[in-house]
């Protein structure tokens, strides 16, 4: 209930912006077009009725799950959306699992021994992952594996092998030295985030009673933290990994554009550049809805990790 | 289907790099329809899978293509002769039926954002004559008609009798006479094209192509320095320094056809919105509709250090529509002489001694180096006294406001067709709906006499007379200082060494642009 009125806000906020910022036949039409050509083209995208009832034509499109047909690309704007997800889909899980790999032993070794200078000297390099730009690390990481040393290649997605229907990367060995250098400069960020929250979890936790008896009832330290205290840092770093991941797909515009990644960041932003209105209401709607259902899913995740949240409590 | 494996063997390897092809491109296309968005990169993609009856060469000269030769056999019919054993990548015969369909179907592509329709609309009635003779009746003489059709690719009758514009897309229809024939179009990303064997003209040099869109200007440039493209075209201009000098990599340069200029406020005699008095009062009269005013803005513009500096010697300073060496170029227009004291004397002559105040507005996403453009000729016009402030603004939002006529001063550029009665019909006849003419006038620049002219010269069928008229028209149009062009730009493309690029005039990049270097 709540979320469907959301999308609806969401997709009058869009209908209006896009209104209020331009006109798409003055940008898609060719500039010699005469006056005859410039009425035919209003017609045919429907720019020719009044706003409301563009909006009402939509909505009444909509609810039969119809969002309309890209201006660009005369295509189901869905369509459109959804054969590009695939390439953003993996890039944003690419970058998630970069970043849980690599962060998550990092913060565990500087949390745990958080004066030595090893641990200090990975807290200062998050800081850089938060802080650089990730347009200028992305051309960064360009210049130096790709141009300089040669190792992988620069730009664009690489061969792909097709699973149910739908063309993957990972899957070969080009596909995946084309997606490691987008989806480390995806991560660094992330790595960044998972990195100190999970120093900041086992300092806390080290602390707490259970983790002191577990210690002096004789448990071997590494069971002490793999079990006892990783498990209890997971609840917030699933939340913010979670989040992220939602904000990943949505939003990885400008790494894709970097590395010409051919995934649905590139389209919206190709898409708002030509006011292709159509696919810009789709695109939002459909991260609106991804939004709520990955709050669902980490709902759910907790509940496997801690016990004492549980789905009926909150009814 | 021997072929493909062939094909897919050799792209797997790296013996293929003589054999293939990688190109990269800074436009997306958006459509492998030839009929359905009017748009340089589709027309880039279409002219690889396709053919029209006239092309055009790197000069943008028409030249033969699917069609032989054309004359008008009387005033207002035009004939032309069809080349004969022409097959399409399905090897359906062509003829002229595939000629008469093509006409029709333009018109009639459903949705179409930028439709072709206005270039068969001058045909009044098709005549096929025999199988390789087609005639085209025009409402008068019309000697545009060979022009216009250089923009019309040709489709099968059969094949494409109920191809829809998804279908072209996905691949199945995807199918032309023209040097190559599509394998995969993945949307957005790529294009991958093979050799058509059997191509009636001069066969490619690559048997397989693959058309990489790469829309990000560093990106691009680094993907040619990686090695990961052969060649790139929209060459930044602030990688041209290092290009130049960089011995893997030649550059391909020639003038191109888009002329950037500004354009003033013609449209309000009393207040212009953007202009005020040096306390900033509104003026009450529009100095803009002073033809000295506007001189003087134009002499007080250093072309030479836009194009040196601004522009890293990527453009040409220019006083007119289009370059040296195309058809209605006037030799005798040159690019207007830098002179601030000359421009202050006009300015003061026209009652402006102490100048007054202006924005200049103009895009900041859309020519290379738009805004800093403008922000340029804001110091200069400061500099005579017109102090100037700056508003670029991202296109979408520029180009509907010009097109509204809210500016008082602008920034724009127009790509010609290579004929001066392109740019004077679009950019400087009046708003006129019957003939429709100033779709781009966007300063509402109004003379009728000059449009008169226009109506003459484009009735003239004797192509000298033609080009005598419109040369005239121009330097009517450019002592009326009706637009002040700025400059015309370089049409740049970088290629690794190996490759050897035969730049256009108009902007395509095209696969069969491309040959192997010969060896140095």
């Amino acid at each position: 209930m709540q979320s469907g009125f959301v999308m609806l806000a969401m997709s009058l906020l869009v209908f209006l912006g896009v209104f209020a910022v331009g006109d798409p036949v003055e940008i898609l039409i060719s500039p010699d077009a005469d006056q005859f050509e410039r009425e035919r083209a209003v017609r045919a995208l429907g720019l020719d009725l009044p706003l409301w009832q563009q909006y009402l034509v939509f909505l009444g499109r909509a609810l039969q799950g119809d969002l309309g047909r890209s201006f660009v690309f005369n295509e189901p704007a869905i369509q459109i959306i959804l054969q590009r997800m695939p390439a953003t889909l993996e890039l944003a899980f690419g970058s998630m699992f970069l970043s849980i790999l690599i962060g998550l032993p990092l913060g565990l070794y500087a949390g745990l021994k958080p004066d030595s200078p090893v641990s200090k000297g990975i807290m200062a390099t998050s800081i850089l992952g938060f802080s650089l730009p990730t347009f200028w690390v992305g051309l960064m990481l360009i210049m130096v594996f790709a141009v300089q040393l040669g190792w992988l290649p620069s730009t664009g997605r690489g061969d792909t092998a097709e699973i149910l229907g739908t063309r993957w990367s990972f899957l070969t060995w080009d596909g995946l030295r084309h997606i490691l250098l987008p989806a480390i400069n995806l991560s660094l960020f992330k790595i960044s985030l998972v990195i100190r929250l999970t120093r900041a979890g086992v300092r806390e936790t080290m602390l707490m009673d259970y983790v002191k008896f577990a210690r002096a009832k004789g448990l071997s330290p590494n069971r002490v933290t793999f079990v006892h205290v990783f498990k209890n840092i997971l609840i917030p770093v699933v939340t913010v990994v979670g989040l992220e991941l939602g904000g990943t797909i949505a939003f990885s515009v400008v790494t894709e554009s970097v590395f010409a990644w051919p995934g649905m960041g590139k389209l919206i932003i190709d898409s708002i550049n030509v006011l292709d209105r159509p696919v810009i209401v789709a695109y939002l709607l459909m991260i609106v809805l991804m939004f709520i259902v990955i709050n669902l899913v980490v709902d759910i995740v907790y509940t496997m990790l801690d016990p004492r949240v549980r789905l009926e409590a909150k009814a | 289907m021997r072929q493909t494996i062939a094909a897919l063997f050799l792209a797997g390897t790296l013996s293929a790099g003589a054999q293939t092809l990688t190109m990269a491109v800074g436009a997306p296309v958006t459509s492998l329809d030839p009929h359905f968005h009017q748009l340089s990169p589709n027309n880039a993609v279409a002219s690889m899978l396709f053919d029209r009856l006239v092309n055009t060469d790197a000069q943008a000269r028409n030249v033969p293509g699917l069609a032989e030769s054309w004359t008008a056999v009387a005033p207002d019919i035009w004939e032309f002769r069809l080349r004969r054993g022409v097959r399409f990548h399905n090897g359906q015969e062509f003829t002229a039926e595939d000629v008469a369909f093509t006409i029709a179907r333009v018109p009639n592509v459903p949705n179409s954002p930028s439709s072709f329709a206005g270039f068969v609309r001058p045909i009044t009635r098709v005549e096929i004559v025999d199988p390789y003779t087609i005639r085209f009746s025009t409402n008068g003489p019309y000697p545009l008609l060979p022009q216009d059709l250089s923009n019309i690719y040709i489709l099968d009758s059969t094949t494409h009798a109920q191809a829809t514009t998804d279908q072209f897309n996905a691949g199945p229809m995807a199918v032309g006479t023209g040097p190559f024939r599509l394998v995969r179009h993945a949307n957005g990303d790529r294009i991958e094209l093979e050799r058509n064997d059997a191509y009636w003209g001069q066969a490619p040099a690559f048997a397989r192509v693959n058309y990489r869109m790469i829309t990000n200007d560093s990106a691009r440039a680094a993907a040619l320095l990686a090695g990961d493209v052969d060649v790139i075209d929209q060459v930044p201009t602030a990688d041209l320094a290092r290009l130049r000098t960089d011995q893997r990599v030649a550059l391909a340069e020639t003038v191109g056809l888009r002329v950037i200029y500004l354009s003033f406020d013609h449209s309000r005699d009393d207040a212009t919105p953007f202009v005020t008095d040096n306390d900033g009062r509104p003026i009450a009269r529009n100095p803009l509709k002073d033809v000295r005013v506007r001189r003087a803005l134009s002499m007080a513009i250093d072309r030479a250090a836009i194009t040196s500096r601004v522009m890293e010697g990527s453009a040409t300073p220019s006083g007119q529509f289009l370059p040296p060496g195309i058809f209605s170029h006037v030799p005798d227009i040159a690019a207007p002489a830098f002179d601030a004291e000359g421009a202050r004397r006009l300015l003061a002559e026209a009652g402006f001694p102490q100048g007054f105040r202006i924005t200049l507005h103009g895009p900041n996403d859309r020519y290379p180096n738009d805004g800093r453009i403008i922000q340029a000729i804001g110091q200069m016009w400061t500099r005579i006294g017109v102090r100037t402030a700056i508003d670029a603004q991202t296109w979408t939002t520029f180009v509907a406001r010009a097109g509204r006529a809210e500016f008082s001063a602008f920034l724009i550029g127009w790509g010609s067709n290579p004929e001066g009665s392109h740019p004077l019909r679009n950019l400087i006849a009046c708003q006129n709906r019957e003939r429709g003419w100033g779709n781009s006038n966007r300063g509402r620049y109004c003379n009728e006499a000059l449009d008169q002219g226009l109506v003459r010269a484009l009735q003239t069928l004797d192509d000298a007379d033609r080009e005598r008229q419109l040369m005239a028209l121009q330097r009517q149009a450019f002592e009326d200082v009706a637009i002040v062009p700025l400059h015309i730009q370089t049409n740049i493309w970088a290629a690794r060494r190996g490759f050897e690029v035969t730049p256009r005039a108009d902007e395509l990049s095209l696969a069969q642009s491309v040959r192997p270097a010969a060896a140095r």
